[in-house]
């Protein structure tokens, strides 16, 4: 199982610049919305055509600009879960999958929806219009439709994108068990790094159309490279550094002087540290400064702190457990410290 | 009452309307897709005839079809049939009028289709015309119906062009318009009346069925 993506296409705001190759398993384009993610899973289906590079799953050239090779979206067998799904609005559930069905032999049809109503449990929908349909179900008729034509390699569209949360989560458990007995490849597009880190074994960070190597998704999470990346993965403190030696920075907007595990290369730009990777520091440790409280947010399950370090010209934002906020007694300077091993050292502009 | 030039009217309309409903869906799909200057320019040509007084539109027709003009002299010499002072010859003069009413609404109808749904259908292995004829014309049904009844209705109307190229002959090429024309010009104010009243009845029966149509729509 392999699909391994090479495109370049001229988009009117960015370059889309795609490279990739995913070895079967389930792989995340992760991005900001907007990035390109859906234009290269549209490349990849055929419903668009890149400007150069090439495409091809399990050796079967789909795309090869060079020796001008372009497949039809037909001829691709490429299944796509569009955002909204595009279901069929006059045809029923049941219409909807013979539909999908055409391409088998006529005998097999019947019994080959027969067996997607089963298992996606839709038996009791198949009369049923889309637009009659639960969130949850029109994703499931997408999907049993998807598979019905054999797809050799599944793009998922943000899957979840078009449910309310509650049944996000039952339909991320369903989506969970058929991504478990797929054997092709899955290409799986989102913005949402929780579900990428549930859902995903690889990730592909993409920002304004350019990819970054391919990661497991547990080493973005821990140390991206970029920060493009550590935005996108939730990080919200950055700091513009000067390096120091292999192992200090220089934070410039925040006035300190950090030590980090990763080794400080020449292209770092900027350290970054997530919001609960600060602590209430106590006397000792190394990266600890002082901090004035600017503002106090309380947030669901945690309280939010805006602190601006001594010296420092941007505030930081700190997320504390209620219980030690409180515990605190409203100071207005805090001791803040972060481990070295929290500090990400990153490359790229803001 | 001879009920002839209802009939007349009748069938030239929905010959009419047959044809045009093919020519203009196709038209309306294919000119969608072209680049913008070209479509546009398209647009206009093809509109022009919603516009024009009938006559000036008769006026065109006759300079092509007429017995010694290109096209009306060739056919005269090779079928030896005579494309004008036929009841089918206001067919020509009626499709060009109404053209523009099936080709803007399908338009409308298909600019309003959502292109996934075709995306959908191409990485399912689905052919370009299952994809058209199980999906997009369905999901553009009744926008199109409507454009069909409407050019109907209006075809039911159309006098000035007709009168030209069909000419008024009682019994042969006798349309409604034409007939409330004539007895209205002879005096026969009675007869007249009758005829008015069933163009009125019939013409408001077709609109009727244009704004079910449309309200069936709105709700779907």
């Amino acid at each position: 199982m392999s699909l391994s993506v090479h495109i370049y296409k001229e988009l009117r705001d960015f370059t889309l610049n795609v490279q990739f190759d995913s070895d079967g398993g389930v792989m995340a384009l992760l991005g900001a919305s907007g990035c390109g993610k859906s234009m290269t899973l549209k490349c990849i289906a055929g419903l668009e055509t890149p400007d150069r590079g090439t495409i091809v799953l399990n050796d079967s050239v789909l795309f090869d600009s060079t020796k001008r090779i372009n497949k039809s979206p037909q001829a691709r067998h490429v299944g796509y879960l569009f955002q909204h799904y595009a279901l069929f609005p006059t045809m029923t559930v049941k219409g909807n999958l013979y539909a999908a069905a055409q391409r088998l032999p006529q005998e097999k049809r019947k019994r080959a929806v027969d067996e997607k109503l089963r298992t996606f449990r839709l038996e009791t929908a198949q009369n049923l219009y889309p637009r009659q349909l639960s969130g949850g179900q029109q994703q499931r008729v997408a999907l049993a439709r998807a598979l019905l034509s054999e797809p050799e390699c599944l793009l998922l569209d943000e899957p979840f994108s078009a449910l309310d949360n509650y049944l996000k989560w039952q339909t991320e458990l369903e989506l969970r068990e058929l991504l478990k007995n797929y054997r092709g490849d899955v290409v799986y597009v989102s913005h949402d790094r929780d579900e990428v880190y549930r859902l995903c074994r690889d990730v592909c960070v993409l920002a304004d159309g350019r990819s970054e190597p391919k990661r497991s998704v547990r080493d973005l999470m821990e140390a991206p490279w970029t920060v493009s990346a550590a935005l996108i993965s939730g990080c919200k403190n950055f700091s513009r550094v000067q390096r120091i030696d292999e192992n200090h920075v220089k934070c410039l907007s925040w006035g300190v002087t950090l030590e980090t595990a990763q080794e400080v290369n020449n292209v770092c730009t900027y350290a970054g540290v997530r919001a609960h990777s600060f602590h209430i520091a106590r006397g000792g440790e190394p990266n600890r400064f002082d901090a004035k409280v600017v503002q106090v947010i309380d947030d669901t399950f945690s309280t939010i702190l805006m602190l601006l370090p001594d010296g420092g010209t941007s505030a930081i934002r700190m997320e504390l457990p209620k219980k030690e906020w409180a515990a605190l007694r409203n100071p207005s300077v805090v001791l803040v410290g972060v481990a070295p091993e929290q500090v990400m050292t990153l490359s790229g502009e803001l | 009452m001879d009920w002839f030039p209802l009939l007349n009217s009748l069938r030239i309309a929905a010959i009419s309307a047959g044809i045009v409903f093919f020519v203009g869906v196709a038209a309306a799909y294919y000119i969608a897709r072209l680049p913008r200057l070209v479509k546009g320019v398209l647009d206009v040509v093809l509109t022009l005839p919603l516009v024009l007084p009938p006559t000036v539109v008769g006026y065109l027709l006759l300079c092509v079809l007429g017995p010694r003009r290109v096209v009306g002299a060739w056919v005269a010499e090779h079928f030896a049939v005579k494309l004008t002072m036929q009841w089918w010859s206001a067919v020509f003069a009626v499709s060009v009028i109404i053209f523009p009413l099936m080709y803007r609404t399908a338009r409308g109808a298909f600019e309003g289709f959502d292109e996934t749904l075709a995306d959908a259908g191409r990485t399912l292995g689905l052919s370009n015309s299952y994809i058209f004829w199980h999906i997009r014309m369905p999901a553009c049904r009744q926008g199109i119906l409507a454009g069909a009844v409407l050019a109907f209705a209006r075809a039911l109307g159309e006098y000035g062009a007709t009168s030209m190229i069909a000419g008024y002959t009682p019994g042969r090429t006798a349309t409604v318009a034409t007939e409330v024309y004539q007895l209205w010009r002879t005096g026969n104010d009675a007869l007249a009346l009758r005829w008015v009243l069933v163009n009125i009845v019939i013409s408001a029966a077709v609109l009727l069925a244009v704004n079910l149509l449309e309200k069936k729509e709105g709700r779907s």
